[in-house]
């Protein structure tokens, strides 16, 4: 199956008072369409800057691409021309769930006038030229009446009650739940052909966060829209996603279908991960150490100061991505297999 | 059963809702007669949905909001409404963790500083027997003595947190009410947190109220559980029994919420609908009614009561 997104050793650097700092070190990633899959880690491991570095939304002054290449149906984003990005892609093709639903709407606008701000630009019915409303930004009567018409489809389709009344409201008459319903709406409204949605049901309750997961996969598997979704809760991913790629300290490190991935985790951190999930029976294990600094990340395998079966050739050299099984790859020189069991 | 060392009796707590003009328009019940004891010695969690009065009732019972109504008995002595003075002792026992204990520290002051506060504040300690009590909690929180001469941001997140409870513990609380200790933490470190909690329940013969929505970390932690709907408990008993046959419709439905690694996706079939109604305009009757699927008319009319079933108390007309 060819890919949707090719993300090809990718290096994001961050200016520090203290040097540039390794925020992604040379991380591979791959979308298929119609695939959602999960992008998993800790606090600090890249995975919102490689989600942002896919948009082409990183901070300007602070983060400097290093290399790589972020392949999009073929065609490097980082080398395309950014105004072409902008028009064809960014919005369009490739649209953004934010974490929290509390301030990505502007608290004075209605609701119903910030998506339609959002139709005027990147509705599908424009096309995709570098002027999407016409001339001094005038909206047609026509694509506006159409356009209405599919947010209020869309709205309804997400789950969201009264579409019409909900559209003449301000943002903090929603609950945190309906603001997503929202957010995904908008998310959907353009068409795309991948959503990237960061922790996009973090700020919600359980109770929510089922329904949100099981409208929005309903709805992506019906469209065939590809989701990268990122995550710090393993039980999420395995929730929503047919895949799911592990990031540590900047890298990739284990990536795998979502049932072999937690029937066999094979890299070292995945299994201290998932077994520092709390367990029915009250039993903790954390992860000894601390994650490494990015500025003077350590050389060979970045988990190696924190690994129980660390070698020499995990101090000295890197490992390679190696792959186990059919689609099963993992960054590691010793793989845990089946039968040793931790 | 040893004597409770907290004891709440019809607990209410209702906030005046006031319009552009300051009229009282209404009564956001927070808390509304609540009901729950706890033994010294165990973990009792509290949970339940955002709103549903949870961390109002961890701060009218730590007296940072007043009760409207109801009694809060501390070691068998009425605290709810002491004057300030009485009340201020009172606060020495039961003590009240943030869910960042760490963001509660001076950045100006040195952690030996910020340590050394409380007891100048609550103990009549000469200065060196302050000093070997602050460095025995600080070991006991598993950091080193130099650290006493440190600026907050000289440490990372972990020990910043690490202080702030060895900063509660100087006391030697009796009680103490955890609010959400590890939302927003990483797995990794949110086990390293829950250890830490346990050892020092230990160490320090502590009680604890761990307040949270996080139900895997309540099971993991607790050994009874509450559970929580818009101001009022609907289900309370053992852990274990708890978490294996919820009783309570809405229990159920939240143990179904919760994502479980090997298991069942819950997305598949999982059943409840809508959002809790806001508390200004709780429904009659049975509170969780409107989304209840078992709902009958009777539900409307009468609201029910905890009673006893299978081992634990459910207020529930047909649980």
């Amino acid at each position: 199956m060819a890919d949707l997104l090719a993300v090809r050793d990718l290096r994001v650097d961050y200016v520090t008072d203290r040097g540039p700092a390794q925020v992604l070190d040379g991380v591979n990633l791959d979308v298929a369409p119609g695939e959602v899959v999960g992008l998993v880690g800790e606090s600090g491991c890249g995975k919102t800057t490689l989600a942002r570095a896919i948009l082409g939304i990183l901070p300007a002054g602070a983060a400097r691409i290093r290399g790589g290449e972020v392949r999009f149906k073929g065609v490097d984003l980082l080398r395309e021309d950014p105004r072409a990005v902008n028009d064809r892609v960014r919005g369009r093709a490739i649209t953004f769930i934010p974490q929290d639903p509390f301030t990505s709407f502007s608290p004075v606008f209605a609701v119903g006038t910030q998506i339609m701000d959002l139709m005027k630009w990147k509705s599908p019915r424009v096309g995709g030229g570098r002027r999407p409303a016409t001339l001094f930004g005038r909206y047609p009567r026509e694509r506006r009446r159409a356009d209405r018409e599919a947010v209020l489809q869309t709205l309804r389709a997400v789950h969201l009650p009264e579409p019409a009344r909900a559209l003449r409201r301000l943002p903090h008459e929603f609950s945190g739940g309906q603001r997503q319903r929202l957010m995904i709406a908008m998310a959907l409204l353009p068409r795309p052909e991948l959503i990237i949605a960061d922790e996009p049901t973090t700020a919600l309750d359980v109770t929510i966060q089922a329904q949100i997961l099981r409208t929005l996969r309903a709805l992506v598997k019906e469209r065939g829209v590809s989701v990268l979704f990122t995550t710090h809760d393993l039980a999420t991913a395995h929730e929503i996603c047919d895949r799911v790629v592990v990031m540590y300290a900047g890298q990739e490190m284990e990536a795998a279908p979502t049932d072999a991935f937690f029937a066999r985790p094979a890299h070292p951190y995945t299994r201290r991960l998932l077994a520092s999930v709390p367990r029915r029976d009250g039993e903790l294990r954390d992860i000894p150490g601390e994650v490494p600094s990015l500025v003077t990340p350590p050389p060979g395998c970045r988990f190696h100061p924190r690994c129980e079966y660390a070698t020499a050739e995990c101090r000295a050299q890197q490992p390679a991505l190696r792959v186990l099984a059919d689609g099963h790859g993992v960054r590691c020189h010793h793989p845990v297999d089946a039968d040793r069991d931790a | 059963m040893s004597a409770p060392l907290l004891e709440i009796v019809d607990l209410t707590r209702h906030f005046p809702v006031r319009d552009a003009f300051g009229r009282r328009v209404g009564w956001l019940r927070a808390v509304d007669g609540v009901s729950l004891s706890v033994t010294p010695g165990e973990t009792v969690g509290l949970v339940g949905e955002s709103g549903c009065g949870k961390s109002t009732l961890g701060k009218t019972v730590m007296g940072i909001y007043t009760p409207t109504a109801g009694e809060i008995r501390f070691a068998g002595r009425e605290i709810g409404r002491l004057p300030r003075r009485a009340r201020r002792a009172v606060a020495k026992d039961l003590q009240y963790v943030y869910q960042d204990p760490g963001a509660s520290l001076d950045p100006r002051w040195k952690v030996g500083a910020s340590l050394h506060e409380p007891l100048r504040i609550h103990t009549r300690l000469s200065r060196t027997e302050r000093e070997r009590e602050v460095r025995a909690i600080l070991g006991a929180v598993g950091l080193p003595d130099a650290h006493l001469d440190l600026y907050p941001h000289e440490l990372s997140g972990g020990q910043q947190r690490r202080v702030g409870l060895a900063r509660i513990l100087t006391l030697r609380p009796r009680l103490v009410i955890l609010d959400e200790p590890t939302s927003g933490l990483d797995v990794s470190v949110q086990a390293s947190v829950l250890k830490l909690f346990r050892g020092l329940q230990q160490t320090f013969a502590l009680t604890y109220v761990f307040i949270s929505h996080d139900l895997s970390v309540v099971q993991a932690m607790c050994g009874r559980i509450a559970v929580m709907y818009l101001g009022k408990i609907v289900e309370v008993g053992d852990t274990t029994a708890v978490f294996d046959r919820p009783r309570h419709p809405y229990t159920q439905s939240l143990l179904a919420a919760v994502p479980r690694i090997g298991g069942r996706r819950v997305t598949h079939d999982f059943a409840l609908e809508g959002e809790p109604p806001n508390p200004r305009d709780v429904p009659s009757g049975c509170r969780f009614r409107t989304r209840c699927a078992l709902a009958e008319e009777r539900c409307a009319r009468e609201e029910p009561t905890l009673r006893e079933v299978d081992g634990r108390r459910v207020a529930c007309h047909v649980a």
